[in-house]
């Protein structure tokens, strides 16, 4: 068996909205480049529809994937929707990933959600900070920064 | 183009490897235990592969312990001089932070087991150095064991000159030389090396066996127990053909040697001039005591695994060091021990080359990879960062 899906493999040779926005409504970056992954989310937000959205990032294949994914299931959907998107709803969408790879699929969640407050914030758009509480992710509680 | 460049992980089998085992495998299938005369055919061809082996090293075919591999060679050799050592209140090993795990893990269970273990720090170019080693011996030091050449980076260890070191203060000297053997020459006598590792696979025969070379008089503690195979001292029905092709692929290897490392060298030093010209790359290990083969290389803002990943679709295998490939949190250990910071380490890439490369496909991976390294950064947060001046170029 490969490493990798073929979905997996598709969204890392492929990577959709790749690249940058530069006139971006919300920018969100997470991860550490110390633990080998960084992601960038660039979204457009038009009428609390996010329009466009783009993204960078530096890591292995599934980091990859796992953000060419979460672009592709939040793009056209409105702000409040992209917030629930979950890591298992990106890794179920790639037809799985390797148990040691699902720390990737976490970390495009958090990209997305980063995005979105930077949105919020830069609009003066109230919202409960309870939110955005950070998620567990034992990879980055392992990796030592 | 397929490209293989992975032969510091495996290599095939070489065309007199396998013409020599197969009759083992068809005609000549006896157990080299038994008595009858079809049995002590196999047993012949297990001597005379013994001899051979025995005599690409300059050791005595007595010296020579037929094992699975390399791992359980350096399980054996470590709990042998640790078993002997403990015998006389000897309890303290000298070893390396870049050893290969298969010598971490047993220093480790050692450990627990109440020994004491010094792990040297090699010098940033990857290379240990004696007066480091001199500085650590201790009364109770019971064991030094350093390897030959690293298989990561590829760096030569100044393998005779700690034996002359050890062998003047009597403590033992193994050497996991896995990534040496058929490679580089090895004379255990010439080097005083007390004990020594080799994987057959490394150098063109089949996986699952190898040797361990212990000097006459080391006693071996067994690892594997049961019948009397191998003197008593690993019991299981010899790999007669695997250790066939084992002696006729480190004779070839060894009566090649030059004329290999002469193939290999040009094609070395190309890949890594031509790839020392990707901006902000660096060259991992000393260039001076180095393996023929192995290329190590850090490119900054970009990961390893996904730099394999479109490597492989370009028909290259080769491996790197980061986290994501090692399946674990932490960058290669060998990478960290002389000195990278994480974000380096994390975008390395090894090319290991043998005499069954060409220079085509070495021009293919020079085309390749600068090219694949230019769209992983123009991806890369982190690489973007970097050329804003946000953050600061480490290499």
């Amino acid at each position: 068996m490969a490493l990798y899906s073929d979905k997996v493999m598709d969204h890392f040779r492929n990577p959709r909205n790749l690249g940058k926005l530069d006139d971006a409504d919300g920018i969100g970056e997470v991860g550490n480049a110390k633990c080998g992954d960084i992601m960038r989310m660039y979204i457009k937000v038009d009428d609390g529809i996010i329009t466009d959205v783009k993204f960078n990032t530096f890591g292995c294949g599934s980091a990859i994937a796992t953000s060419s994914m979460a672009t592709e299931l939040i793009k056209g959907k409105p702000v409040e929707e992209a917030l629930e998107l979950s890591n298992k709803a990106v890794v179920e969408a790639l037809d799985g990933l390797p148990t040691h790879k699902i720390h990737c699929s976490v970390l495009a969640e958090e990209a997305v959600r980063a995005a979105v407050k930077d949105y919020y914030d830069k609009n003066g758009i109230a919202y409960d900070p309870e939110m955005f509480k950070e998620k567990d992710d034992p990879h980055e509680a392992g990796c030592e920064v | 183009m397929f490209v293989y460049a992975d032969n510091a992980a495996t290599t095939c089998v070489s065309k007199a490897a396998l013409d020599a085992m197969l009759p083992y495998l068809t005609e000549q299938y006896g157990n080299p235990s038994s008595l009858y005369s079809f049995g002590q055919k196999a047993k012949e061809a297990l001597e005379a592969s013994r001899e051979t082996i025995a005599r690409c090293i300059n050791a005595d075919p007595k010296e020579i312990t037929f094992t699975s591999g390399g791992s359980e060679a350096d399980n054996q050799a470590i709990v042998s001089a640790a078993r002997l050592g403990a015998r006389k209140g000897k309890k303290h090993i000298i070893s390396t932070q870049f050893e290969h795990h298969a010598v971490l893990h047993t220093l480790n269970r050692l450990e627990k087991e109440g020994f004491e273990v010094t792990l040297l720090d090699p010098h940033p170019d990857g290379v240990i150095l004696v007066e480091d080693v001199a500085n650590a011996l201790r009364d109770d030091t019971c064991l030094v064991t350093i390897m030959f050449a690293n298989n990561e980076i590829g760096t030569v260890q100044p393998i005779a000159e700690i034996g002359a070191l050890c062998r003047e203060r009597k403590v033992l000297f193994h050497t996991d030389a896995v990534q040496a053997a058929g490679h580089m020459p090895i004379d255990v006598k010439a080097m005083n090396i007390d004990m020594l590792s080799m994987s057959g696979h490394k150098f063109h025969a089949p996986k699952g066996v190898g040797v361990l070379y212990a000097k006459r008089g080391t006693v071996l503690t067994n690892i594997i127990d049961g019948g009397a195979q191998e003197r008593g001292k690993r019991a299981g029905t010899e790999n007669v053909a695997g250790i066939v092709a084992m002696a006729a692929a480190l004779k070839e290897s060894c009566d090649n040697m030059e004329e290999n490392t002469a193939k290999i060298i040009p094609m070395r030093d190309k890949l890594f001039s031509e790839l020392s010209k990707i901006p902000h790359s660096k060259i991992n290990g000393s260039l001076e005591h180095h393996v023929p083969g192995t290329v190590n290389m850090c490119f900054e803002g970009i990961e390893g695994e996904s730099l394999l990943l479109m490597l492989d679709d370009q028909g290259i295998c080769a491996s790197s060091g980061s986290a994501c490939t090692s399946g674990s949190l932490d960058p290669s250990h060998v990478l960290l021990s002389i000195g990278l910071p994480h974000e380096v380490a994390h975008g390395s890439l090894r090319l290991s080359i043998g005499e069954y490369n060409n220079m085509e496909q070495i021009d293919h991976i020079i085309e390749v990879v600068p090219k694949v390294v230019e769209y992983l950064r123009s991806i890369s947060p982190v690489w973007d960062e970097l050329e804003k001046g946000e953050l600061k170029h480490l290499i």
